[in-house]
């Protein structure tokens, strides 16, 4: 990596900042509809206190939303593709399951899972379900035929088979998984939190909006970003350790 | 890495009966109520065309489901005792799993079946090790499947079946997909490392037959039926290909397989 190739997206960053603080001087626009990079920048450093209470807060809700989706999704991927019966019977409901617009079912959750936390984990859970549990049963659906010869031959249990080569061997596919679950789990728990909250970032955002703080908006937005491009990329790091092996493309 | 002996045998390897082997697609019959015999502790080359079925015939010697085909037939060991877990496969492609080193890869089957464990482990290591040796990669052990050449790969195959120390071992093609010169080498490693076992190696190659076989069969026509009488070719594999005689009978084999009934469209697409 050059280092044109680092300061490629800070150069980007800055002349998108710059454009920005242009149109608001061009404009003229009153700093309640469109704020500058520079105030905003300001209500970063003044109310870091209380962006970073908020931050912690939709940071945790996108982890443990993460970390439960993938648990769930990745159980439900191996039933599924280890008994047969599990496929023919949940096989449908998942597919239906998606017809239905998670954001639609925040309310609910809310109701019955209240204000706090746990109705934002369950939306983060919700919303990267799927994605995890399909990309991971494709992957494992799709083991090269001549493993399981070799495997049949070599007297292998089918446990061990899915153990030592279905379950590698779909380790990509479950990256790719991931990779788009990191991508919206922020936005589960950001939604959960405008539906109904007392905390995070998404509250702050509401709260602030109502208040004609638009700056405050565009901080939390701009913490918000910073959260969920640090969340990408560790977990992108992490797939590609883990599949150290395959060739990039 | 031509002076390998044999990995010793495991005790007299057995024969092999195929009787009554029939497997028949929607379209088309493959073969039907095929009879075959392979020789105790040689190598048994099952040549033919193309989508002939030659694979299909392997796959049903090593247990191996058809999909979608009517598969009828047995196969039996000419020593009576059952073939389950004596018989060890090796395909075309070497098969080796990407994420796992040379070494790993030439214990899977070991993994797979749970024995890598307790004080077999280390025993295990040391075996898989010393057949990676005899294969010319013990340098290599610790490679990804993904840093080694094709030949280097086969060989790698060629170790996991080795280790696997079954008297029958079944090949699909397992030198086609290398360059010449690496095929030349890897057949007569794998004739000396294999000696005394019986081994099934189908090849649509008759200088590859006639370079390693004991014995060549020719499959031909649709349904498909063995040349009658096998051929024996004089001398021991693996022979030198530029012999007159080689020469005489590798034109001999390219005319019987050429004259064979061409089997129809669907039945090539089926059988592969």
């Amino acid at each position: 990596m050059s280092a044109l190739d680092l300061l490629r997206p800070l150069i980007v960053a800055a002349g998108l900042l710059a454009l920005w603080q242009a149109a608001v001087w061009l404009t003229g626009a009153p700093p309640f509809i469109l704020p500058g990079p520079v105030a905003v920048a300001g209500v970063l450093a003044d109310k870091a206190g209380l962006l970073a209470y908020h931050a912690a807060i939709t940071g945790a809700e996108i982890l443990l939303g993460l970390l439960l989706g993938t648990l769930f999704g990745g159980a439900s991927a191996l039933t599924l593709s280890a008994f047969r019966p599990a496929r023919r019977w949940l096989m449908p409901v998942l597919v239906v399951s998606q017809a239905l617009p998670v954001f639609a079912l925040a309310p609910l959750l809310t109701l019955w899972f209240g204000y706090g936390m746990a109705s934002k984990v369950a939306m983060a859970t919700l919303i990267i379900y799927f994605p995890v549990t399909s990309a991971f049963y494709d992957g494992l659906r799709r083991t090269e035929l001549g493993w399981l010869d070799l495997a049949r031959t070599m007297g292998a249990s089918k446990l061990s088979t899915l153990w030592r080569l279905r379950l590698p061997a779909a380790l990509p596919a479950f990256g790719s998984g991931l990779r788009v679950a990191a991508a919206v789990a922020p936005i589960g728990a950001v939604v959960g939190e405008w539906v109904g909250s007392s905390a995070g970032l998404g509250y702050l955002m509401l709260h602030a909006n109502a208040r004609m703080q638009v700056s405050t908006v565009f901080a939390a937005l701009a913490v918000l970003a910073v959260l969920s491009l640090i969340l990408f990329f560790a977990v992108d790091r992490g797939v590609r350790r883990l599949t150290r092996w395959r060739p990039e493309a | 890495m031509s002076d390998a002996a044999p990995v010793p045998a495991p005790s007299p390897a057995p024969g092999l009966r195929i009787e009554g082997a029939t497997l028949r697609y929607e379209a088309a019959t493959v073969f039907d109520r095929l009879d075959m015999t392979v020789p105790a502790g040689r190598w048994t080359c099952l040549l033919g065309p193309s989508g002939v079925g030659k694979t299909s015939l392997l796959r049903l010697a090593a247990g191996l489901p058809s999909e979608g085909a009517a598969v009828a037939g047995r196969v039996l060991a000419d020593d009576g005792r059952p073939l389950a877990g004596r018989i060890a496969y090796m395909a075309q492609r070497d098969l080796l799993a990407p994420w796992a080193s040379a070494l790993d890869n030439v214990l899977l089957g070991p993994r797979l079946r749970g024995e890598m464990r307790g004080p077999r482990k280390a025993a295990l290591r040391a075996r898989a090790m010393a057949l990676l040796e005899r294969v010319g990669l013990a340098d290599r052990a610790q490679a990804l499947p993904g840093e080694l050449s094709g030949g280097m790969r086969q060989r790698v195959a060629l170790a996991r079946t080795l280790i696997e120390d079954r008297p029958v071992v079944l090949m699909d093609e397992p030198f086609s997909a290398l360059d010449a010169l690496t095929r030349h080498r890897l057949q007569a490693q794998a004739v000396e490392l294999l000696a005394g076992r019986t081994v099934l190696l189908v090849t649509h190659d008759p200088l590859e037959a006639l370079r390693v076989g004991d014995r060549i069969e020719v499959l031909t026509g649709a349904p498909a039926r063995l040349a009658d009488p096998a051929l024996d070719p004089a001398g021991a594999p693996p022979r030198a290909t530029d012999a007159a005689e080689i020469a005489r009978l590798h034109g001999a084999l390219l005319e019987r397989l050429a004259g064979g009934e061409a089997p129809a469209p669907q039945a090539l697409e089926a059988a592969e």
